[in-house]
């Protein structure tokens, strides 16, 4: 939403910097006095949380790499020395180690809420890709900071995850090999492939931290979404971020920060796999491997397929689709509140998602094997069947014609079901209160 | 200025500035190619992971029935010394039954099947030289020690995703597209290899 400015520079200095940089003006205009939507629920504050996330992991990322050792033969060991011999080191990996996992179930969170309110649709197309952009670079980046303590899991996902490569072999052999031994530095896991993990761990988030800006900025053209998935009408439907939004976000935030808490100093080891305790082996392949649980649905798709190329197209066709869901769905109504059939297929879609985390950790065969194929199954049609089919045949209910009427709407069912059955849709009398 | 036939110049001048762009363009692109390759390059595999080049072993003091797992390039070759009905097993193994029907031996010629005898040497049949990686996604199968799983056909299983190979180290089942490989070695005694 573009907006008036309300900047008045206070001072000869203010007036001085805002006539050569007016970078003050920009952050009163975007971040204290940016029109919000009144109406926004608590699920619109996991994007303050993703930048605490990403700030947190910068902040302990870099203390820890003034720490870290990258080379094969001493990174074990050095994890192990910023544990019990740097000062304060436990708290700091710690939080590193559980801040990953926090920013992931915090950015799927995120994401559910767009799918659930339509927030991919126009005008937030680029919007929603940028976040998928940022998707990519956060799998990627915890990929490779997993990979540094040089554990077996370390080892075993590097060995494995890199290996994915080598399925171009069957589209053009040797590819695949030459591609793989590229990434390794070498022919095989080993010291190059650490150093380089190591480097690129360190630059990915600074380019996430870009495509944060652009993302905001993408959100900042047509403002937020809204639990109704109306557009703003009137002006008095909005309200400057500041002070409101910011203290709903700093709520959430607190909250969210005891549950992070709680993890690193009552269960820091919860969400981790022991066997990256035991140093880096490359005779010995642990018998289970399994990724973080932040990648066990994709590692699931991975595996639900018989064959090797077709698996690693689908796992990676799991996130790509993601792209392109802006024009895959077919109706014009953005929240599901008003979309009852595609709200079940929606459900359906999160419970498959939750039931293919769960299998990616189970050893692929049997009745596990075969769930795993039906939730691949439903994940891919939910995007290629259910989006574009539902839209055309649903009959949406009755919509609110603004969020002022919903918000008046909900407020005299409140106040009729307070003052005891009068009729629901007459308006209560200011005098009562 | 003043020129009667103005238009026509205009023409041939945009034709030529057209000209200049795509040339400029192209020599910006030629000289950018030999400054992203070395950016490239530098990842594969440098002078001292090539120098790593072979390593001798003597075969003598395993016994039948017995495997070895030793280092080379940084990878682990599995030196079965396979006993009577081992090799007989794989021996009678149609092609046919073979997800992967070549023999995937550096030694010999791409196109060589996967019998037998082309994945141990003739001669030498009793003893099965391989690297050691399944096939799928680079995990380590497990079977060389004693008490170690074989997998369904007496081989190696590889318990990642579950891929069986048999006693030549052929893939048999599971998601594993290709058999072991063989790599380049050659007999130096009847008991002394050389592999790389
Ligand atoms: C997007 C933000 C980031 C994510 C998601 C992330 C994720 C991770 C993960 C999952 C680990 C493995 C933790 C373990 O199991 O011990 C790790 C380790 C590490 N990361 Fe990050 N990281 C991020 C940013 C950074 C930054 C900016 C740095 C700065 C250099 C950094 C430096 C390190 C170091 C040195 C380690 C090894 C120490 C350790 O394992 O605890 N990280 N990272
Ligand atoms: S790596 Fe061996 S079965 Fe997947």
């Amino acid at each position: 939403m573009a907006h008036k400015s309300n900047y008045v520079p206070q001072s000869a200095f203010e007036k001085w910097l805002d006539e050569r940089l007016p970078v003050v003006r920009l952050m009163k205009d975007q971040f204290i006095d940016f029109p919000t939507p009144r109406n926004l629920n608590y699920w619109w504050t996991f994007g303050g949380i993703l930048i605490f996330c990403l700030i947190a992991q910068m902040m302990t990322g870099i203390v820890l790499a003034m720490h870290y050792v990258a080379n094969e033969s001493m990174a074990f060991e050095s994890i192990e020395h910023i544990m019990r011999n740097v000062n304060w080191g436990w708290l700091i990996r710690y939080t590193h180690a559980v801040g990953a996992s926090m920013f992931f179930a915090a950015a799927y969170l995120h994401m559910f809420r767009g799918l659930y309110y339509g927030s991919y649709k126009a005008p937030r197309e680029i919007l929603w890709i940028l976040g998928v952009v940022i998707l990519l670079l956060m799998i990627a980046t915890s990929f490779m900071g997993y990979s540094l303590p040089w554990g077996q899991m370390s080892f075993w996902a590097v060995t494995v995850i890199t290996n994915l490569f080598s399925s171009f072999d069957s589209v053009i052999p040797g590819l695949g090999t030459r591609i793989v031994q590229w990434v390794w530095g070498g022919f095989s896991v080993g010291n190059p492939t650490l150093n380089r993990l190591f480097s690129l761990h360190y630059l990915l988030p600074f380019m996430i931290a870009g495509v944060v800006i652009l993302h905001i900025w993408a959100l900042h053209v047509p403002g937020n979404n809204n639990p109704t998935g109306i557009d703003v009408k009137r002006s008095s439907e909005a309200m400057p971020f500041h002070p409101y939004y910011t203290i709903k976000d700093g709520f959430a935030l607190a909250v969210f920060a005891i549950v992070f808490a709680a993890f690193v100093f009552y269960a820091p080891n919860y969400l981790g796999h022991s066997d990256n305790y035991i140093p880096a082996d490359p005779l010995v392949t642990p018998t289970h491997i399994v990724p973080e649980w932040y990648f066990l649905p994709f590692y699931a798709i991975l595996r639900a397929i018989p064959s090797k190329l077709f698996g690693v197209i689908a796992m990676f066709g799991a996130i790509m689709v993601l792209f392109v869901v802006p024009w895959l769905d077919s109706s014009p109504i953005r929240s599901l509140r008003y979309r009852p059939m595609l709200k079940l297929f929606f459900w359906a879609f999160v419970v498959t998602c939750v039931a293919l985390g769960y299998l990616g950790a189970m050893p692929p065969d049997g009745i596990y094997l075969l769930s795993a194929r039906l939730g691949t199954f439903y994940y891919f049609a939910f995007f290629l069947v259910v989006l574009p089919v539902v839209g055309r045949i649903e009959t949406p209910t009755q919509m609110p014609g603004s969020i002022t009427e919903d918000i008046m709407s909900k407020e005299r069912r409140r106040r009729a079901a307070l003052e005891g059955g009068a009729p629901a849709g007459a308006p209560a009398a200011p005098e009562k209160r | 200025m003043a020129n009667s036939n103005s238009t026509v110049d205009a023409v041939d001048d945009t034709g030529r500035r057209d000209f200049i762009t795509v040339a400029a363009g192209a020599f910006a692109a030629i000289g950018l190619g030999p400054l992203v390759w070395p950016m490239l390059d530098q990842m594969n595999p440098d002078a001292s992971a090539l120098a790593l080049g072979s390593v001798e072993i003597d075969l003598a003091p395993i016994d039948v029935g017995q495997a070895i797992t030793i280092m080379w390039r940084g990878k682990p070759i599995f030196i079965r010394h396979r006993a009577e009905e081992e090799i007989q097993a794989a021996d009678v193994t149609q092609i046919s039954a073979l997800p992967d029907r070549f023999a995937r031996n550096l030694n010999l010629a791409e196109d060589a099947p996967a019998v037998d005898r082309n994945r141990a040497g003739e001669g030498h049949e009793n003893w099965l030289v391989i690297i050691g990686i399944c096939t799928h996604l680079g995990c380590i199968p497990r079977g060389q020690r004693v008490g170690d799983t074989k997998g369904e056909f007496g081989g190696w299983f590889c318990p990642c995703h579950g891929s069986h190979y048999d006693t030549a180290g052929r893939i048999r089942r599971g998601p594993a597209p290709r058999n072991m490989e063989v790599p380049p070695y050659k007999f130096l005694t009847d008991t002394r290899i050389k592999i790389g």
